[in-house]
C-alpha cells in the first residue's frame, strides 16, 4: 500500500477545498436557511406536525440528505474528472499507485468535505428547530456510508464523463428530483397509495426514510431494509468500480 | 549489465485500429542518452506512454529496472520520472505544492531540502509560491520537469522538452540534462529538432510509423545525417556549366540563376573554399550565398528509401 500516495491525493484535494471555502459553506448554508423560511414557515404554518414531529424539525434530515448527496456526488466526480480535463492526470497514471489507493485520496477527500458541510447543514438547522437525535450512532453510520457511497458514485461519474455536460448530468437532472420526491419535506404515507408505491422505487427514498428514523423513531419504511438498500447501491459501484479498473475504461486506452 | 529499460516485441493497436508501434524492440543502457527523432504520429508517445504506464500495451514486453511494468507497476513506476509534452498544469496549485505532491504520489516520504534542490537547480525556487497560471510556457515546462525530478527517479522521459521553446531556454534545457546526466540518471527525450540530438544524445533512434528505423550512436550517425546543401545565386543566368566547374557535382536551378551543392560538414573537407575559387576564376559573379541543412524530412525520405 502506498501511503503516502493516498495522503498526497487526500491533502491536495482538501486544500482544494480549503481555497474555495467560501463557495463551500457559505452557499449551502444560505440556501438551506431559505429552505427553512420557505419550507419551515410558509409550508409549516399549514402543516405543522408530521408524525408528532413539528415539521421544521422533520425536514431537517432531508436536507442534510439533498446537501449530502449533491455535495459528495459533485467532489467525488471533479475530484477525477479536473485531472482528465487538464490532462494532468499522466502523473496519476504513470505513478506508483494502484487504483485502490486512487480511490482511497479522492473518495476520502469528497466524503469528508461532504460531511463537513453536512454537519454545517446540521448546526444551521438547530438554530432554527429542536433538534434531537434518537440514536446518534445509527445516524453517523448512515451519514458516513452514504458520503462514501455517493462520492464514489460520483467519481464514477466523473470516470465516466467526456465533457462538463455529462459531468453535471446526474448531479443537476437525477438527484434533484429523487430527493424531492424521496419524502424530504412530507412523508410519503400522505399520498395516493398509487404515488406511494412509485415512491418506492425511488432509492433516495430509502437513504432519507433510515436517516430520518435515527433522529426521530419515525420512517417511511423499516430502517433495516434502508441500511440495505445502501449497502447493496455500495456493493454495485464497488463492482462496478473493480470492471473499470480492470479494463481501464476511459482511463488507460 | 543489464538494461535499465528493455522493450521487446512492442505493438499498439489503438480502439480505432490504428497501430501506433509496430513489433519493437529497443534497449537503453543505464546513464546513457538516448534522443528519439521522428515527426508527429511516429510513434514516439505512444513508445513512452507504454513504459511510464499511461496506455496498456496490445503485445510484447517493457522492463524497467528488470520489472515488468505491467505485472510489477510499482517498482518500475518508481524508478521512473516523466515529463509529458503537453504543458498540463494546475492552473491554481503553487509549484511548491504541486512538486511537493508529485513526491508523495510516488510514495516518497516529505523531503522540502530535496524539492527545494530540485526547484533551485532549475532557477525556480523564488517562484515557489507563485501559481502555476502566473508562470510563462519555459517556467511551467520547467514545473514539469521539477515534478518528475521531485522522487529521484532513475530514468527520466523527457518528451518533446523543448517544442515551442525560445533559443535561450532550449540551451538551459540542455544544461539541465547535462547536469542531470552526472547524476547518473539515464534520459530519454523524444524531438523533432537533429541539432537537440546532437548537442546533448550519445545515441539517436529514428522512429516512423510505428517501427524504429534506426538506433545508432550518435557519433556515427551525424557522419551520416551531415549533410548541407550550398545555395549560389548568381547575377547573371548561366545555360550550362563552364568546362571548370565540371569535377563539382553542381545543380543548375531557377533558369541558370542559381546553382545547389551538396557537401557533408562531417567530412574533412567541404570543398566550399575551391568551388567558391573555382566560381570566381570561371568569371561568374555571385549575388547571393546560403546553406541549409539536410532537414528531418530529408532525412527520413533517404533512410526509408535506402532500406527496402
Amino acid at each position: 500500500m502506498n501511503l503516502e500516495a493516498v495522503k498526497s491525493i487526500y491533502f491536495f484535494e482538501m486544500a482544494r477545498t480549503r481555497r474555495t471555502l467560501l463557495q463551500s459553506v457559505v452557499s449551502p448554508v444560505i440556501s438551506t436557511s431559505l429552505y427553512f423560511i420557505v419550507f419551515g414557515a410558509a409550508v409549516g404554518s399549514r402543516i405543522q406536525e408530521i408524525d408528532g414531529v413539528s415539521y421544521g424539525a422533520f425536514i431537517t434530515p432531508g436536507l442534510i440528505m439533498l446537501t449530502l448527496l449533491t455535495q459528495c456526488i459533485g467532489n467525488g466526480s471533479f475530484g477525477i474528472y479536473f485531472p482528465k480535463f487538464t490532462g494532468t492526470i499522466y502523473e496519476l497514471l504513470s505513478s506508483p499507485v494502484s487504483m485502490t489507493e486512487i480511490v482511497l485520496g479522492y473518495v476520502g477527500a469528497a466524503a469528508t468535505k461532504g460531511m463537513m458541510i453536512g454537519i454545517i447543514i446540521l448546526g444551521t438547522a438547530s438554530l432554527f428547530v429542536d433538534l434531537s437525535i434518537a440514536h446518534p450512532f445509527v445516524m453517523l453510520l448512515f451519514f458516513v456510508l452514504t458520503a462514501v457511497t455517493f462520492s464514489l458514485f460520483g467519481f464514477i461519474i466523473g470516470i465516466w464523463a467526456k465533457d462538463f455536460e455529462q459531468l453535471n448530468l446526474i448531479p443537476m437532472l437525477v438527484i434533484p428530483p429523487l430527493v424531492f420526491l424521496g419524502g424530504s419535506f412530507y412523508s410519503v404515507n400522505m399520498l395516493p397509495p398509487f404515488w406511494q408505491a412509485v415512491s418506492h422505487f425511488n432509492p433516495v427514498l430509502y437513504l432519507i426514510s433510515g436517516f430520518r428514523w435515527s433522529f426521530f423513531e419515525i420512517a417511511d419504511v423499516n430502517p433495516v431494509v434502508s441500511f440495505a438498500i445502501i449497502i447493496v447501491f455500495l456493493a454495485v459501484l464497488m463492482g462496478l468500480l473493480t470492471w473499470i479498473f480492470r479494463t481501464g475504461y476511459r482511463l488507460r486506452n | 549489465m543489464a538494461p535499465i529499460v528493455s522493450v521487446s516485441n512492442l505493438v499498439k493497436t489503438y480502439a480505432s485500429g490504428f497501430q501506433a508501434l509496430k513489433d519493437v524492440s529497443l534497449d537503453i543502457e543505464e546513464g546513457e542518452i538516448l534522443a528519439l527523432l521522428g515527426p508527429n504520429g511516429a510513434g514516439k508517445t505512444t513508445l513512452i506512454s507504454i513504459i511510464c504506464g499511461i496506455v496498456n500495451p496490445t503485445s510484447g514486453t517493457v522492463l524497467v529496472g528488470g520489472h515488468d511494468v505491467v505485472k510489477d507497476f510499482r517498482a518500475t513506476r518508481a524508478m521512473i520520472g516523466l515529463v509529458p509534452q503537453e504543458l498540463t498544469t494546475d492552473q491554481f496549485e503553487t509549484v511548491w505544492n504541486t512538486v511537493s505532491f508529485s513526491r508523495g504520489l510516488h510514495g516518497k516520504k516529505p523531503n522540502p531540502a530535496h524539492i527545494e534542490k530540485v526547484l533551485k537547480d532549475l532557477s525556480l525556487y523564488d517562484k515557489k509560491d507563485n501559481m502555476l497560471r502566473e508562470l510563462s510556457g519555459g517556467m511551467k515546462r520547467r514545473v514539469l520537469i521539477a515534478k518528475a525530478l521531485s522522487h529521484e527517479p532513475r530514468v527520466l522521459f523527457l518528451d518533446e522538452p523543448t517544442a515551442g521553446v525560445d533559443v535561450n531556454l532550449r540551451k538551459d534545457m540542455w544544461q539541465v540534462v547535462e547536469k542531470l546526466r552526472e547524476t547518473g540518471v539515464t534520459i530519454i527525450l523524444t524531438t523533432h529538432y537533429i541539432e537537440e540530438a546532437e548537442e546533448i544524445a550519445d545515441r539517436v533512434g529514428v522512429i516512423n510509423g510505428g517501427k524504429i528505423l534506426l538506433i545508432e550512436d550518435k557519433k556515427d550517425l551525424m557522419k551520416k545525417l551531415g549533410r548541407k546543401e550550398l545555395r549560389v545565386d548568381l547575377q547573371d543566368p548561366i545555360s550550362s556549366l563552364p568546362e571548370a566547374l565540371s569535377s563539382y557535382d553542381l545543380t543548375i536551378e531557377d533558369g541558370g540563376h542559381s546553382l545547389i551543392y551538396d557537401y557533408n560538414t562531417a567530412g574533412e573537407r567541404t570543398g566550399i573554399t575551391t568551388l567558391l575559387t573555382a566560381l570566381a576564376e570561371a568569371g561568374i559573379r555571385l549575388k547571393d550565398i546560403s546553406t541549409r541543412q539536410s532537414s528531418l524530412e530529408d532525412i527520413f525520405v533517404e533512410l526509408v528509401g535506402a532500406r527496402p
